[in-house]
């Protein structure tokens, strides 16, 4: 019997689960996940389809920002786009949202298309700054387009319906989203096994090698902007189904900060990290409201004063992770597993 | 063109001055952290702003008079900028360019909250020691806080230009800029270039902070102009610390026009946004920006 688990084909180790025990722990999450909304209660439940939004939108971003390299400071503005577009379509157009969604997706890979062009000879601070503007712009549309988008007024988001069902509960929603994070992880997972994915990293590591190897560089680099803003762009969509409320004040430059730090607390460039950081976001200002309530009986300013507690920690997480863990939550998880793989004996 | 529109033209182009000035100072600290020390700081505008604020505090909650107050904060400032680069950005070097840019993210998130925290969200307004007694030169209304303002950006200007080039200290900061590893082996304390390029900034930044708060109140949402030096920068070229300057000026002025002229058409936000689109366009052209030293990389 081998006395840990050893690779002995490629095929073995590109394999998506790599143990049985692995499979085992995912299908008891999966089943708890199926079970949990006929336990959880309407707020756990509401936070769980935010989790849920949260992870596809900062999968996109960790593929565009992780695995190629490409700093994106605009990923709040895919997912407006996508929320706007979905939810326009189902209301000017009335088409369901069972096509809506996907079609937002395809319009935020188009704007991501748009926004790659000119990023595409850019690195570093350039393309922050680059898709930075890029937020802005967007804002200023959605804002001044009043004949779209209704300005500051926002939408009201109609009742989603799939293939002729209505997604009129929470329930429904959570497992609407539940379906769609499942997919989102398959896909990502997948990417990183094929042609594609692996020139994702080759750019990211580096770019001029990679052109040098023969990696079409531009190919690849527009095909990052497109996945993460179709991830986006259905993240969005989903959010907009969720709140069933949307103006631009849910779309501020803070968003881009939070998935921003979901993915370096999770761990930037891996996909089971970006499920740790969006389960961790999502969780932090809920930490902090019961800490407001604490403090709250002997410091009443904090109480309307919550907005700035969220995003002060916002940054402060994301400086001590970058400090002290710059491989997130995932680097942590993967420290204490290697502890306790060779227990007693852990010094190896 | 007949006088009223000159007249117009001339006073937007005064007012672009202006906010270009103050646009100019926050680039000028930018450029200067970014070539000694190779950092993008995010968080310049929140400097700026915590220095506006401090200066508040003491010249509105404390009624210390004006001049005193500025000097305290100008310290205050010098020692942000130092504490800030010690704690958080020393830990950083050799980290990916990703990195260190989302810290400063981070920092600047923080430093926003912070404020908020303290001060609210509401306008303050900070009263103006110059008085508010305008003055006209040849038709133009400028009011003294303008004029000081432009007055002190122009000799902030001029001392950082001779500190850079005439003094000992200025000559070490251009070696750790031009290389840090030779400027180290130099003999130069490459350590106390990276603080001293900070306090600087902080400074710099504070200067102009103050002057925005005389001019328009304080709120938590004037660190936004901070993002306004990147436009400045590009334009003029992150090495440069005349090109930041120009770069500041040149936005001020496309921004004021596009305010005066173009919001007929398209809304009030296309002054913020003016800059933001020549930003995009440069960049499509230019991809280090219009005087940017074009990075030759090897594998």
């Amino acid at each position: 019997m081998p006395s840990g688990q050893f690779k002995t084909s490629y095929r073995d180790d590109t394999k998506i689960f790599q143990t049985l025990w692995v499979k085992m722990w995912l299908a008891l999450l999966m089943a708890c996940l199926v079970v949990f909304p006929f336990f959880a209660g309407q707020y756990l439940l509401y936070l769980a389809n935010l989790v849920g939004i949260a992870v596809i939108g900062v999968l996109g971003l960790n593929i565009l920002s992780g695995f190629t390299g490409q700093i994106s400071l605009g990923h709040s503005a895919f997912l407006a786009l996508g929320a706007y577009a979905s939810t326009l379509l189902t209301l000017r157009l009335g088409i369901p949202f069972w096509l809506s969604m996907p079609l937002a997706g395809l319009f935020s890979a188009l704007c991501g298309l748009l926004l790659a062009l000119p990023c595409l000879r850019l690195r570093g601070l350039y393309l922050a700054i680059a898709t930075f503007a890029f937020y802005f712009i967007v804002e200023y549309s959605i804002v001044h387009w009043n004949s779209l988008t209704n300005g500051t007024g926002g939408l009201t988001v109609a009742e989603p319906t799939v293939l002729g069902f209505p997604i009129d509960s929470d329930t429904k929603i959570y497992f609407l989203i539940l379906s769609l994070v499942v997919a989102g992880l398959i896909f990502a997972k997948n990417l990183f096994r094929t042609e594609t994915g692996r020139a994702f990293i080759a750019v990211r590591d580096n770019d001029v090698a990679a052109e040098i190897i023969g990696i079409n560089v531009v190919r690849y680099k527009i095909l990052a902007f497109m996945i993460c803003s179709f991830y986006a762009g259905v993240a969005g969509s989903l959010y907009a189904v969720t709140l069933s409320f949307i103006g631009p004040e849910h779309f501020t430059f803070l968003m881009t900060i939070e998935y921003l730090a979901m993915g370096l607390v999770g761990g930037i460039g891996t996909i089971a990290g970006s499920v740790l950081g969006a389960v961790f976001m999502t969780a932090l200002p809920e930490a902090i409201r019961l800490l407001r309530d604490a403090l709250s009986t002997h410091y009443p300013f904090l109480v309307s004063r919550m907005s700035d507690l969220q995003s002060g920690l916002y940054g402060l997480v994301i400086i001590l992770f970058l400090i002290f863990e710059p491989t997130g939550l995932f680097g942590v998880w993967l420290r204490v597993k290697k502890y306790w793989l060779a227990w007693p004996y852990s010094y190896r | 063109m007949d006088s009223a529109n000159f007249h117009i033209l001339m006073q937007l182009l005064l007012s672009g001055v202006i906010a270009g000035s103050v646009y100019g100072l926050i680039a000028l600290g930018f450029v200067v952290i970014y070539k000694s020390t190779t950092v993008v700081n995010f968080a310049q505008g929140e400097i700026m702003m915590l220095g506006a604020y401090f200066c508040y505090y003491l010249v509105v909650t404390h009624k210390i008079p004006f001049l005193p107050a500025f000097v305290l904060t100008l310290v205050f400032s010098a020692l942000l900028g130092m504490l800030v680069e010690m704690v958080i950005l020393r830990p950083m070097i050799g980290e990916p360019v990703f990195s260190v840019i989302m810290i400063t993210v981070g920092l600047a998130t923080l430093l926003r909250s912070i404020v908020g925290l303290i001060w609210g969200h509401d306008t303050l307004p900070f009263p103006s020691p110059f008085g508010d007694a305008t003055f006209e030169i040849s038709g133009m209304v400028v009011s003294p806080t303008e004029a000081a303002t432009v007055v002190s950006a122009v000799i902030l200007f001029l001392a950082l230009f001779a500190f850079f080039r005439y003094t000992k200290l200025g000559l070490a900061t251009r070696a750790t800029a031009f290389d840090q590893r030779w400027a180290f082996l130099m003999g130069i304390s490459v350590r106390k270039i990276f603080s001293l390029a900070w306090a600087i900034a902080s400074v710099v930044a504070a200067v102009g902070g103050v002057f925005l708060g005389l001019m328009g109140g304080l709120e938590p949402n004037m660190s936004f102009i901070g993002l306004k030096v990147f436009p400045a920068v590009v334009l003029g070229g992150l090495e440069s610390i005349v090109g930041a300057v120009v770069g500041g000026l040149l936005v001020g002025i496309s921004e004021s026009l596009a305010g005066g002229y173009l919001s007929g058409w398209f809304g009030s936000g296309v002054k913020e946004l003016s800059a933001f689109v020549v930003l995009l366009i440069v960049l499509m052209f230019r991809p280090y920006g219009l005087f940017g030293k074009k990075e030759i990389i090897r594998v």
